[in-house]
């Protein structure tokens, strides 16, 4: 099958790996990728910070590059998934444009472990990933998104992998885009107590759905030289070894 | 994010510069006199949360309250198979009511004075401290009871009627039951009002407002407009609603409701004052209505990881009594964002959705708060001198309008950042973006973005659009 790839604009810039990884696995999985090189960003940054109009702008720029494109578009981004498949249609009546909105509806956009679970039917993608891992169920991804338990499903599929459960994994870890500068305080008291939850597992590695959520917890946990590394769940899925 | 990684883009005609405004852009000049002059400012969320965070003992406290409070409320809710089914009934129910809440209003009105009693209607807080004075005055002999509630709390009542020379006994208190014996003249709130029979609600935990009820000879029921339904029905499901979303009970302990006055039953004069200030704007307001829902249980305080670590005063710079997720919709929705700690409420979440999951009524806070933050936005665009903020964000819109504006941004973004890494590890930005760095590593960006990988990897694929 032909998946139009749509890489966030944070993971294309700050964490290339991840789309690599997604690459990877899919034509692993024997999928054809294409990535439309006009995308750029989906507008959520924009959106929820307040500016509904360049917001409206990149999302009508979205829409055209990727019914450009055809097919069905994945994204290892939940966050940007959920940007598209139900901020867009409130950007749109917010700018007045219902020509956005039946474009915004026309899109197909799966989370990578939706396309995964619910369109290939895959659990076990072959994976083999000898660490400790416990896994984040960022806010998106549980709540926007409602993936559930097929990033567990998933991960338990992965050989040699211990999968161990987060503690109060729910808990927002107090990224929120702008929220971390500009409720910084609140933000870091937030990230402390996810911080201290994910050591309390005694994982060498966390995992999200979403590298900002992970850029967060991971700069905490890198500031207190905790030994426990983030990767992106796309990246355990993609490994048929040891990657360190 | 985004921001982070934009950098100093020479293309872009913004940079580190207007990023270190990020967070002070919108600090008012107004505030600062103020603190210079010793007067007292009334607080932006993120410095009264600042000082809430301070405070280790209340976060521990609040912690704990917290989690118990999320435990009794999933118990009670797990329990009802149709919960969802009553959720969207409930949602349904206050939408209907609100859809033509003049009508209702005015059937509310109208059954009310058929019961024998007498609806007053109060613009806003000053409305009704003024309205309740007078009836207490006309009524008693210098002694009210009052059983406080969220609209008493709103409207400052109890304050300004003991400010007015009124002997003011709290019905609550330890030897509240007594007093309240001998006053002729009480006052409380109200939970609902049922417009087809002119029935005023009132739930309690603890039967404290019951004795008001009462015994008094006069009784003065203060109640949001917003709280109407159109008919007795209605409350089945909203009775259901509230008190396993709010305290994680089966029902309500203590549910009284009265319908104007009865000769030799109770009070024999009874008044309802219905207070709009500031429902009225949020009715016009044709996204942020959904708000108007609340039925005031409190869920969305209970399970919000920002009101669990600063508590309720950074949510309600006013004092108004209302708190925590709906405080940070509805304050700036019925006073407007004009001013700094209005505008400031909005930013005060992470979006995380705990409070849409368990709102009975189902109100989307989170979706009501990105359009506050919209207005906000809006309303700052008009401003002769953009904010940074401004800049910085209609910089970043106009960089990503164009695959290469981007690529050239990120490759000039990561050769700053770089510069700022060691070891592959940022531990301290310039300026403002310095709160990031305060708590928080940031990984350098790698040398090599995703799409220079894919064409270097696919060079036949360069073409795709």
């Amino acid at each position: 099958m032909r998946v139009a790839l749509f890489v966030a604009c944070v993971d294309d810039a700050m964490f290339p790996g991840t789309g690599r990884a997604v690459t990877s696995l899919l034509e692993r999985l024997g999928h054809e990728v294409v990535f439309p090189a006009d995308q750029t960003c989906c507008g959520q940054l924009h959106w929820t910070t307040g500016y509904r109009r360049e917001a409206a702008g990149l999302a009508r720029r979205f829409a055209g590059v990727f019914a450009g494109a055809g097919g069905t578009v994945v994204t290892p981004s939940a966050s940007c998934a959920a940007a598209v498949r139900s901020s867009y249609r409130s950007i749109a009546r917010a700018a007045g444009d219902p020509g956005l909105e039946r474009a915004a509806a026309g899109l197909e956009v799966y989370e990578l472990t939706e396309f995964l679970v619910d369109v290939l039917g895959v659990t076990d993608v072959g994976a083999r990933f000898p660490h400790r891992v416990t896994y984040q169920p960022t806010c998106h991804a549980a709540r926007a998104l409602r993936v559930g338990d097929r990033p567990l499903r998933l991960l338990r599929a992965v050989k040699d992998l211990e999968l161990v459960e987060l503690p109060a994994g729910e808990e927002c870890c107090g990224f929120g885009g702008a929220f971390a500068v500009k409720n910084a305080d609140v933000s870091v008291a937030m990230v402390a107590d996810k911080v201290r939850h994910v050591r309390d597992t005694g994982a060498d590695v966390v995992c999200a759905l979403d590298n900002a959520c992970l850029a967060h917890i991971g700069g905490a946990l890198s500031r207190l030289r905790a030994g426990v590394r983030t990767a992106h769940l796309a990246e355990i899925l993609a490994s048929t070894g040891d990657p360190s | 994010m985004t921001s982070a990684a934009g950098g100093p883009d020479p293309h872009a005609g913004f940079g580190i510069g207007a990023l270190l405004g990020l967070v002070n852009g919108q600090q008012g000049s107004a505030a600062r006199r103020r603190r210079a002059e010793g007067k007292p400012v009334v607080p932006r969320f993120a410095e009264a949360a600042r000082e809430a965070l301070a405070d280790a003992g209340a976060r521990h406290e609040l912690a704990e309250s917290a989690a118990a409070a999320r435990e009794r409320t999933a118990a009670a809710v797990s329990e009802l198979p149709d919960w969802e089914a009553l959720r969207a009934a409930g949602a349904a129910i206050r939408d209907r009511a609100l859809l033509d809440l003049d009508v209702h209003l005015e059937t509310f009105e109208q059954a009310v004075a058929d019961a024998g009693g007498t609806v007053h209607w109060a613009r806003d807080a000053s409305a009704a401290r003024r309205i309740v004075a007078s009836l207490v005055r006309d009524a008693g002999d210098g002694e009210v009871a009052v059983a406080d509630g969220p609209v008493l709390r709103e409207t400052g009542l109890a304050g300004s009627l003991a400010a007015r020379g009124l002997a003011v006994l709290d019905a609550s208190g330890p030897e509240g039951r007594d007093r309240v014996r001998a006053a002729r003249v009480a006052v409380t709130g109200a939970d609902f009002l049922v417009a087809d029979s002119g029935t005023v609600l009132l739930l309690e935990a603890d039967g404290a407002a019951r004795a008001c009820l009462t015994l008094p000879e006069t009784l003065v029921c203060v109640a949001g407009l917003d709280r109407v339904v159109p008919e007795w029905e209605d409350m089945e499901v909203l009775l259901q609603l509230l008190p396993r979303a709010g305290r994680g009970d089966r029902l309500s302990p203590q549910v009284s409701a009265w319908s104007g006055a009865v000769p030799g039953d109770g009070p024999g004069e009874v008044h309802v004052v219905l207070v709009d200030n500031g429902r009225a704007r949020i009715l016009a307001d044709e996204v942020g209505r959904e708000a108007l829902r609340c039925i005031g249980c409190g869920a969305c305080s209970a399970v919000c990881p920002v009101y669990e670590r600063v508590g309720e005063r950074p949510f309600d710079p006013r004092g108004t009594g209302r708190s925590g997720p709906i405080g940070a919709v509805w304050t700036p929705l019925a006073r407007g964002v004009d001013r700094a700690p209005e505008a400031s409420l909005p930013f005060a979440s992470t979006l995380c959705g705990a409070c849409a999951d368990v709102c009975p009524v189902k109100i989307d806070i989170p979706g009501l708060l990105v359009h506050l933050r919209g207005e906000v936005v809006d309303a700052r665009r008009h401003r002769p001198v953009p904010t940074p903020e401004l800049a910085v964000m209609r910089g970043v819109a106009w960089t990503m309008a164009d695959a290469r504006r981007f690529e050239t941004a990120t490759g000039s973004g990561a050769r700053w950042a770089r510069l700022l890494s060691r070891g592959g590890r940022i531990r301290r930005l310039p300026g403002l973006l310095g709160r990031w760095t305060e708590a928080r590593d940031l990984t350098a960006p790698p040398a090599e973005p995703f799409r220079a990988w894919w064409r270097r990897r696919a060079p036949s694929r360069r073409s795709t659009k």
